[in-house]
C-alpha cells in the first residue's frame, strides 16, 4: 500500500464540514415539515369520496414511492426547465425531499387513520364535539402514535436522501465535502469524515425520537 | 434515414437505444446486487437472530452503518478505498459490491424479523416432534418467516432498483447518467426524464402492488 | 320529552326500522330488548343524530334532531350516550378524558371542567383512578368512565347501547350498579340490554323489538309476565 492517508487538511476544515453538517438537518427538517403537511392532506385526499381528489393523491404517492429519489430531484432540478421554471439548488433539494416525504408519509397517515377505530369518532360526536374538534382532539392524537415510528424512518431518510443535493449543485454536507474534496483530492478522506458525520446525525435523531416517545406515549 | 427522425428538436431515434442500453445497465447492476446481497443478508439475519450475543452484537453494529450512512456517500468511499488497499475495481464492480452490502444490511434485518415473527411456543412445538433444528428450521420457521417476509423483502428489492441510479455518481453510465447525458445535448430535458421515470415506474408499481395484495391476504 | 314519529331507517337496501312510535318521558327509565339485528341499537344512534334517518321525526324536547337547521351538536350534550365497546380516549387520563368535552364543547374554565370531571369520577365509583390511563383500567371501570364522560356534559338523557355486552361476566355487575344508581337518582334513560334482570327491575317500561318493529311494550311485570307477541314469547323464553 502506496498511499499515504492525509487527515491534517480534512481536520482543518473539520469547522466547514459541521457546518454544511447543519444545513443537511435543516433542508431535512424542513422537508419532513412540509412533507407532514402535505403528506396529511394526501392521506384525507385518498380517503376522500371525490374522485378528482383521490386520484391526484394516488398519482403523487405513487410516483413519489416508485421512482428513484435523484430522478424526483432531476425533475425538479431539469425537468421543469422545459417549461422555464428554474429553481436554485437549495430549492430543487427542498421541494424534490418534501414531495418524497409526503408521498411515504400520506401512507403511513392513511394507515394510521383507518387504524383508529370509526368508534372513537362517534363517541367524540356523541359528547357534542364538533367533526373539528373530535378529529383534531381525539383521532389525530392517536393517528400520531401510530405514525410515530415510521415519521421518524422517514426523517432518517430523509437525512440520508439530502446527500443527493451533491448531483444537482446544493452544498449541504455531501456537496461541500465534494467540494473540498475536488480541490485537494482527499477525497477518500473528506468522504470518510462525511459519513462520521451523517452516522452521527443518524444516531442523534433516533436517540432523541426515543427520548422524545417516551415522555409523549406515557399511556400505553 | 433513421438518423434524420427526430421526435422533438434535438432527440433522435438512436437516442432511445443508447437509454435502453443504459436501462439494461440499470437492471443488470439491481439484479447482481439484489441476489447477492439477499444471499449475504438471509445469512446475516439468520446469524442476527439466532446467533451468540457476541455475534448478534458485532454484526449489528457493522450492518447499521450501511444503512446510517448515504448510500452515495458509501459508493463513493469505497470507489476510492478499493485503488488505495491495491484493487483498480472500476465504477461497474464497486458499484455493485457497495450496493450488495446495502442490500445484505437491508435484508439482514427484515430476515431477522422474519426468524423472530415465528414464536417461541411454535418451535418448541417443532423440536418436540424430534425434529432436529435444521428440521425445524426447514420445515417450520423458513416457510412460516417467508410469509412475513416476502413483502419486505419486495420493499428492499424495489429501494435497491431505485438506488442503483446512484452509481451514476461514480461515472458508470446507468439509466438516469445517460439520460443526464442526453438532457444536456438534446435540450429535451422532460421528455427523457419522462421516459426514464415511466421505466422505474413500470418496473415498481406492479411489484409494489403485488407485495400489498401478499401482505393483505396474509395478514388475515 | 323524546318523541319518536314514524321512524324509518335504512342501510342501503336493508330496511332496519320500520315506522317506529315512541315517547319517553322526563324521569323515565326505558329498557329495549330484542334479538341483534333488531334495530334497536340503530334506533339509539338516530336519537341522537349518529345515523340519518329516512323518514319521520325524532322530537328532543321540541327541538327535530333530523331538521336540516338543527344545531346537533347542542342536542347531543343534553343526549349523553354510552357505547357497547368503551371507547374511552386512549391518549388521556380518566380525568381528562371526562374534562375534555366539557372545556372544549362547553367552553368551561379549565379548573371548572377538572372540578365536574373529578365530581362525577367520584360519583361512578373511580376517585382512585383520576390519573390513570385507561389501559390500566379494567373493562368495568373503562365502561364506568365513559359513564361519567356523558355523565359530565350534564345531560338530561343518557342512552346506553348494550352497556355492558362487550364486558367479562365478573365486571357487568359494577356497570348495572352504577346504571341503577343512575336510574334512582331520577335520570331518564334509554337502555339497550341484554341484562333481563337490570330490564325487569330497573325500568318503568320495557319495549320488545323485532326485525325493526316495536312489537309490544308495557311495564316489565305485563312484558315478562304477560307478553301479548308470540315473538316475544319465544324470545322470552329463550333468554331464560
Amino acid at each position: 500500500m502506496d498511499y499515504n492517508f492525509h487527515w491534517r487538511p480534512v481536520f482543518n476544515k473539520l469547522p466547514d464540514l459541521l457546518e454544511a453538517g447543519l444545513l443537511t438537518l435543516e433542508v431535512s427538517l424542513l422537508s419532513m415539515v412540509i412533507g407532514t403537511v402535505l403528506g396529511l392532506l394526501l392521506a384525507l385526499a385518498k380517503l376522500s369520496p371525490l374522485k378528482p381528489a383521490r386520484w391526484f393523491a394516488i398519482t403523487w404517492i405513487e410516483l413519489a414511492r416508485n421512482t428513484p429519489a435523484l430522478f424526483q430531484l432531476f425533475f425538479f432540478g431539469f425537468g421543469l426547465g422545459a417549461f422555464g421554471w428554474h429553481l436554485s439548488p437549495f430549492l430543487i433539494v427542498l421541494v424534490g425531499l418534501s414531495f418524497n416525504n409526503a408521498g411515504y408519509l400520506a401512507e403511513n397517515f392513511r394507515g394510521g387513520f383507518q387504524a383508529v377505530p370509526e368508534n372513537q369518532y362517534r363517541a367524540a360526536r356523541s359528547l357534542g364535539m364538533t367533526a373539528f374538534q373530535a378529529t383534531t382532539r381525539i383521532v389525530i392524537p392517536q393517528v400520531f402514535k401510530i405514525v410515530y415510528h415510521p415519521m421518524t424512518n422517514q426523517m432518517v431518510w430523509a437525512v440520508l436522501m439530502s446527500s443527493l443535493a451533491m448531483m444537482v449543485g446544493y452544498r449541504e454536507l455531501a456537496g461541500e465535502t465534494q467540494f473540498l474534496a475536488s480541490k485537494t483530492f482527499r477525497i477518500f478522506e473528506y468522504f470518510l469524515a462525511a459519513a462520521v458525520i451523517y452516522y452521527v446525525i443518524v444516531k442523534i435523531i433516533l436517540g432523541l425520537s426515543r427520548l422524545l416517545a417516551w415522555r409523549l406515549f406515557r399511556y400505553e | 434515414m433513421n438518423e434524420t427522425v427526430t421526435f422533438f428538436s434535438g432527440f433522435k431515434i438512436n437516442d432511445l437505444f443508447f437509454l435502453g442500453e443504459a436501462a439494461l445497465q440499470t437492471l443488470m447492476i439491481a439484479a447482481i446486487s439484489i441476489s447477492s446481497g439477499t444471499l449475504l443478508g438471509a445469512i446475516c439475519g439468520w446469524g442476527l437472530a439466532e446467533g451468540k450475543t457476541v455475534v448478534r452484537w458485532t454484526l449489528n453494529s457493522i450492518l447499521d452503518v450501511f444503512r446510517s450512512v448515504p448510500l452515495l456517500i458509501q459508493l463513493i468511499l469505497f470507489y476510492n478505498l478499493f485503488p488505495i488497499i491495491g484493487f483498480d475495481l472500476g465504477p461497474f464492480a464497486s458499484g455493485i459490491i457497495v450496493l450488495s452490502m446495502y442490500t445484505c444490511a437491508l435484508v439482514a434485518s427484515v430476515v431477522r424479523g422474519g426468524i423472530e415473527s415465528v414464536q417461541q411456543p411454535m418451535r418448541r412445538a417443532a423440536r418436540s416432534l424430534g425434529m432436529s433444528y435444521l428440521q425445524s428450521m426447514r420445515h417450520v420457521i423458513f416457510p412460516i418467516g417467508l410469509r412475513a417476509v416476502l413483502p419486505s423483502w419486495i420493499g428492499v428489492a424495489l429501494g435497491v432498483l431505485k438506488d442503483s441510479a446512484l452509481v451514476s455518481v461514480l461515472g458508470y453510465v446507468e439509466l438516469l447518467r445517460a439520460s443526464q447525458i442526453l438532457m444536456t445535448r438534446t435540450q429535451e430535458p422532460f421528455l427523457i426524464l419522462a421516459l426514464a421515470g415511466a421505466f422505474y415506474f413500470a418496473l415498481s408499481y406492479p411489484l409494489s402492488r403485488y407485495s400489498k395484495q401478499l401482505e393483505e391476504r396474509w395478514a388475515s | 320529552m323524546i318523541e319518536i314519529q314514524n321512524l324509518h331507517k335504512y342501510f342501503d337496501v336493508h330496511h332496519v326500522l320500520k315506522g317506529i312510535d315512541l315517547t319517553v318521558e322526563k324521569g323515565e327509565v326505558l329498557s329495549i330488548i330484542g334479538s341483534s339485528g333488531s334495530g334497536k341499537s340503530t334506533l339509539l344512534y338516530c336519537i341522537n343524530g349518529l345515523e340519518a334517518i329516512q323518514q319521520g321525526e325524532v322530537i328532543v324536547d321540541g327541538v327535530s334532531v333530523h331538521d336540516k337547521g338543527a344545531d346537533l351538536n347542542r342536542i347531543r350534550q343534553n343526549l349523553g350516550m354510552v357505547f357497547q365497546q368503551w371507547n374511552s380516549f386512549p391518549h388521556l387520563t380518566a380525568l381528562e378524558n371526562v374534562a375534555l368535552a366539557p372545556r372544549i364543547v362547553k367552553k368551561l374554565s379549565k379548573a371548572e371542567s377538572l372540578a365536574i370531571a373529578e365530581q362525577q369520577l367520584k360519583h361512578v365509583g373511580l376517585a382512585d383512578k383520576l390519573d390513570a390511563y385507561p389501559s390500566s383500567l379494567s373493562g368495568g371501570q373503562q365502561q364506568r368512565l365513559a359513564i361519567s364522560r356523558a355523565l359530565a356534559m350534564e345531560p338530561e338523557y343518557m342512552l346506553f347501547d348494550e352497556a355492558t355486552s362487550a364486558l367479562d361476566p365478573e365486571l357487568v355487575g359494577e356497570v348495572l350498579e352504577t346504571m341503577r344508581m343512575l336510574a334512582e337518582e331520577g335520570m331518564t334513560m334509554i337502555c339497550v340490554t341484554h341484562e333481563m334482570g337490570f330490564a325487569r327491575d330497573v325500568s318503568d317500561r320495557v319495549a320488545y323489538f323485532h326485525d325493526g318493529v316495536m312489537e309490544e311494550i308495557g311495564t316489565p311485570d305485563q312484558i315478562f309476565g304477560t307478553p301479548v307477541s308470540q315473538h316475544t314469547q319465544k324470545f322470552l323464553a329463550n333468554v331464560r
